[in-house]
């Protein structure tokens, strides 16, 4: 293979790869605030994308919708968490898997059917023509992982210099402790999640332009965001895009040099095979339990 | 006050002596599933799971069945139509259609979605003799009339399709360097097989590049990237709409423009073109044997008002820009006059055997000048279609009706 | 346990078995297809409860192992015209050594980034089963067709009631020796693993081994269950082990109630019929009353069936207790 093909199918592989990276900060999210990895995040995105797609049809500017669709996904995660996963609270684990496999089916159905299977065009805030007319990656591309790194960079902040962040941090991590000080647990795990939607939303509406948007957009998705968070490690919010990156541009190599009817496979052995090594991922911190 | 017996019962002897002078026609002959009142028929279809798209053609029959029983039915029997859930899961469609054929007792399949459920359950309908009607899947095999016998497909075959693009190729651009994208399933296949058929020995060296996706994948962008760098000028897309959307706007977004033949399946103006933008699609090549809702060529055309006022009365929350929704239309007719043909014998063997000799049936949302036939010997309805060049407008016809061979 | 709760088990498993042995004759071919179903579903279940239930590996792929046990049933009596009894051990012992083998790398992973790995192989498997390369023994994406068995000449009943007997002797004999594994040392080693990993090693459990035959031992079940069903359905394509499946499975086993044998029942129920249920309640979006069904079941049973019928019986007991002080032998 020729280096300029190799060269695009890595910048390809990055441009979908800042697709999973915000996916699995998403993930990366709610692990953070409630040890726990919510499946239906791809489908909430999905959903939160077709919510900025009928304001857009009502004649919204795209910004005025952008935010308004961020603000609406975080008040529906807070709510979410609330009012769907507070009644199984102290649920064993797999309890609440269960209740995110409900919801992820819920939220596709739902989609369908008040929105229909045709997938629809969604507009990029980006201007089409590439950064200094290079050929290699497209406007839209640097420029929705620029957003990416600004979510990490402002989360990094929140969490590292805001109390708010801190109390956060402490809920998930001593929850007990947490509320002898003070700290109103319930609701850090509900702005938790609630900031999880917003993530999800921006993920999904960077998403759409590129592969479209239709009830299924995200389920392939979120396979390698999955991957790309565990890959990063799963407490690591920079693993996390890192990871992302890491898994886009494998993907595109073992396509384009090994042939596509075995992508999928060799792709996913190989991030296992990464995990064998190191277990908990490349950038989680190692548990280390005293006897 | 009591009734005078004589004359009660000398009306009862006359006209009971009238009934066996009736035409013969009025001899009525009912399998399972039919009745005076009623002709009971059931399908299974993706309402969920990942083909879940395609469950708006379900509903568009059921539409249509209610349309024809407010018209008062068919021979006067009103027409029910058990449409089930099979997820596109292959057992979830055995059960299914164990549970239509074994407690709904229904007297036909009809146009039973998917190629691999159509699979699990084409040995048990044949062992149990039930009329397996116009599958919705384009896959070759159902027209096997002499190991399957009830089965009769409905779409063009693909492998037929297939061999279109590939003879056209060979006609006019000989020299041409092909690269093909699949999907990786069995339509996916049946097609590349067609087009492979079609280029022969001779041919296949012509392609160049391959690739395959699978429904899972979130985009196709690195194997159009793949199948650009490999040099080839033209392009077969074998794919489904959101894919074919997206091949075409990478193909566009990276600047290459090679001769671009997109399947049937992928060539919808109202769910693929659109959304891609008309201005990126002029040039592209395909194969059509019905009409396009999106295509304002037909914007006056009688069937095609008639097919709207359908959709604006019974199928509202139908999308009209959705290609399905017309060719769903079609199957129906299809199925309605096999059954009108039937007249009052309804069993499963009358059925089939109107199923198998259709002659010559015109139905005007089908392109101009085409028309289905179907034989014992010969179980492909659809064997006509026309090569369609995209202006940025519409979907224009380009030369004659090719006939396939099947 | 006192007597008397044992002998009321006792007497319930009896019933239960009587009335399975009655059900195919007073129910249509169709309802016993079903049915035959539904025991294969609780072989699978009893297989992952174990697994995930008893010995906390969570896995979200076990509808490979199921897929594996389905063509190896296929690919012997298709290709090999073996008979289909015969192809059950064969697919358990291949799926026991699969198993095993998943589970040995798979020991170095936790909870999460196992059911990231067992996500990865449920996903990947049909890929590897269109593969072209094995596509002369699998069939591709067309899969494979199979015929079912006749019944024995003598036996006077239909194929799907003999293929609902048979898989009732499996499933009688699964059951039993996983009551067996489950009630002995191993048994109690695997939940020892499961709640307290270093109290039990440090009493000299070998915990690496107990936990890569739990795998293997998991994997053997669902995979004479995925054998089982291939011989009910007939039939065997890639699209009919699709992660859908693996997440079913999961489903399955916590709705019936994680760590309990008769939870697979009551999860197998579930899983075959439940779906049913919700596409007669609406047409428009079958999924979403589906998805309704498992959180109305989670927050009303958190410990699925097994464990609120547990619940239940506890405070009957109690409330006898207290009515009647002197009856009951303290507990």
């Amino acid at each position: 293979m020729n280096t300029d093909l190799l060269i695009h199918q890595v910048f390809s592989g990055l441009a979908s790869g800042s697709i999973y990276a915000s996916v699995a900060l998403a993930l990366v999210m709610i692990y953070q605030a409630t040890h726990l990895v919510n499946f239906a995040q791809g489908e909430l995105a999905m959903f939160s994308t077709y919510i900025a797609w009928s304001l857009l049809q009502t004649g919204m500017p795209y910004w005025a919708a952008f935010f308004a669709t961020v603000a609406v996904a975080f008040a529906l995660g807070v709510l979410i968490e609330r009012i769907i996963v507070r009644p199984v609270e102290n649920a064993p684990i797999l309890s609440v898997v269960i209740v995110f496999i409900g919801l992820l089916v819920i939220t596709n159905s739902l989609a369908g059917w008040i929105f229909s299977y045709t997938i629809k065009p969604f507009p990029s805030p980006f201007p089409e023509q590439p950064l200094f007319g290079n050929r290699y990656v497209s406007s839209h591309e640097l420029g929705s992982t620029a957003i990416t790194l600004v979510e990490l960079a402002l989360l990094f902040v929140f969490f590292r210099f805001t109390p708010l962040g801190l109390a956060m941090r402490a809920a998930a991590q001593n929850p007990m402790s947490s509320r002898l000080v003070g700290i109103r647990v319930g609701w850090m795990l509900a702005l938790g999640w609630g900031l999880a939607g917003a993530l999800g939303a921006i993920a999904g509406i960077m998403v759409a332009p590129t592969v479209f948007l239709e009830p299924n957009m995200m389920s392939g998705i979120l396979l390698y965001a999955f991957a790309a968070a565990l890959l990063g490690g799963i407490d690591s919010p920079g693993g996390a895009v890192l990871g992302g990156f890491i898994v886009g541009v494998l993907e595109n190599l073992v396509g384009s040099l090994l042939g596509t009817e075995l992508k999928l496979t060799v792709a996913l052995v190989l991030i296992v095979g990464v995990l064998v090594v190191r277990p908990s991922g490349l950038f989680g911190k190692v548990h280390v339990t005293r006897v | 006050m009591r009734s005078n017996p004589t004359r009660r019962t000398t009306l009862v002897a006359a006209a009971s002596l009238a009934l066996p002078f009736s035409s013969a026609w009025a001899q009525k002959k009912y399998g399972p599933g039919a009745s005076d009142t009623e002709i009971k028929l059931g399908q299974t279809m993706p309402y969920s799971g990942p083909a879940s798209a395609y469950g708006t053609i379900g509903k568009l029959h059921q539409a249509y069945f209610r349309m024809i029983n407010e018209n008062g039915g068919i021979n006067g029997r009103k027409v029910t139509l058990i449409s089930l859930d099979d997820g596109y899961s292959p057992p979830k469609a055995v059960e299914q259609v164990r549970k239509l054929v074994e407690q709904d007792e229904v007297l036909a399949l009809f146009q039973t979605l998917g190629t691999p459920s159509n699979s699990a359950i084409h040995k048990y309908v044949n062992a149990k003799k039930v009329p397996h009607l116009f599958l919705a899947t384009g896959a070759t095999k159902w027209a096997d009339p002499k190991h399957f016998p009830w089965t009769i497909g409905f779409n063009l075959s693909y492998q037929s399709e297939g061999q279109i693009y590939a003879k056209y190729l060979m006609k006019n651009h000989p020299k041409a360097k092909v690269a093909i994208l699949y999907q990786n399933d069995d339509y996916g296949k049946d097609l590349l097989k067609g087009v492979e058929d079609g280029l022969g020995s001779t041919g296949a060296k012509m392609v160049v590049a391959k690739a395959s996706y699978e429904v899972t994948d979130p985009t196709v962008d690195s194997q159009i990237l793949t199948l650009q760098g490999s040099g080839a000028d033209t392009f077969i897309n074998i794919t489904t709409p959101k894919f074919a959307a997206q091949a075409i706007r990478k193909a566009w977004d990276s600047g290459w423009k090679p001769l671009h033949l997109v399947n049937n399946v992928g060539a919808s103006v109202g769910s693929v073109l659109t959304p891609v933008g008309l201005d990126k699609c002029v040039g592209l090549l395909t194969v059509q044997y019905y009409k396009d809702p999106n295509d304002p060529q037909w914007k006056d055309d009688p069937a095609m008002l008639e097919w709207r006022g359908f959709m604006g009365k019974y199928y509202r929350e139908g999308d009209p820009k959705d290609a399905s929704n017309l060719y769903a239309y079609i199957t129906a007719q299809t199925m309605v006059h096999v059954l009108k043909a039937c007249g009052n014998d309804l069993t499963r063997a009358n059925v089939m055997h109107q199923a198998t000799n259709i002659k010559n049936l015109k139905l005007p949302l089908l392109l101009p000048g085409m028309a289905m036939n179907t034989s014992p010997d010969d179980y492909f309805l659809i064997e006509q279609a026309q090569l369609a060049r995209f202006t940025g407008v519409l979907w224009q016809g380009q030369g004659e009706l090719i006939s396939t061979t099947g | 346990m006192s007597r008397s709760s044992l002998g009321f088990q006792r007497a319930a498993l009896a019933l239960l078995l009587v009335a399975a042995c009655v059900l195919p004759f007073v129910i249509s071919n169709y309802r016993v297809f079903q049915f035959t179903l539904v025991l294969v579903y609780a072989i699978a279940l009893l297989g992952l409860n174990m697994l995930t239930g008893y010995n906390g590996q969570i896995s979200l792929g076990h509808g490979a192992f199921y897929a594996i046990g389905a063509y190896a049933a296929a690919i012997l009596m298709d290709r090999f015209g073996v008979p289909y009894w015969a192809t059950l051990p064969v697919a358990g012992a291949l799926c026991l050594v699969a198993g095993f083998l998943f589970g040995l790398p798979a020991l170095r992973f936790e909870g999460l980034y196992l059911s990231l790995a067992t996500f990865a192989l449920g996903v990947a498997l049909p890929q590897i089963l269109k593969y072209k390369g094995i596509e002369h023994w699998t069939g591709g994406a067309q899969g494979i067709v199979i015929n079912k068995p006749d019944p024995p000449p003598w036996l006077p009943v239909s194929q799907d009631q003999w293929l609902y007997f048979v898989t009732l002797a499996v499933t009688l004999l699964m059951f039993w020796l996983g009551w067996n594994l489950l009630r002995g040392r191993i048994g109690r080693a695997m939940v020892a693993i499961r709640d307290q990993p270093i109290a039990a090693q440090a009493m000299g459990v070998n915990t690496s081994m107990v936990k890569a035959m739990t795998f293997g031992v998991s994997a053997m079940y669902t995979g004479v269950a995925g054998a089982l069903g291939a011989i009910a359905i007939q039939f065997v394509a890639p699209d009919s082990f699709t992660i859908f499946l693996s997440i079913g499975l999961v489903v399955g086993i916590v709705v019936g109630g994680l760590a309990s044998i008769s939870g697979a029942l009551w999860g197998a129920l579930f899983i075959q019929f439940i779906p049913n249920v919700a596409d007669q309640i609406s047409k428009a979006a079958p999924w979403a009353i589906y998805g309704l069904f498992l959180i109305v079941f989670m927050y009303v049973m958190p410990t699925g069936v097994a464990g609120f019928i547990r619940i239940a019986v506890a405070r009957w007991r109690r409330g006898r207790s207290q009515a009647h002080p002197s009856k009951e032998t303290p507990q």
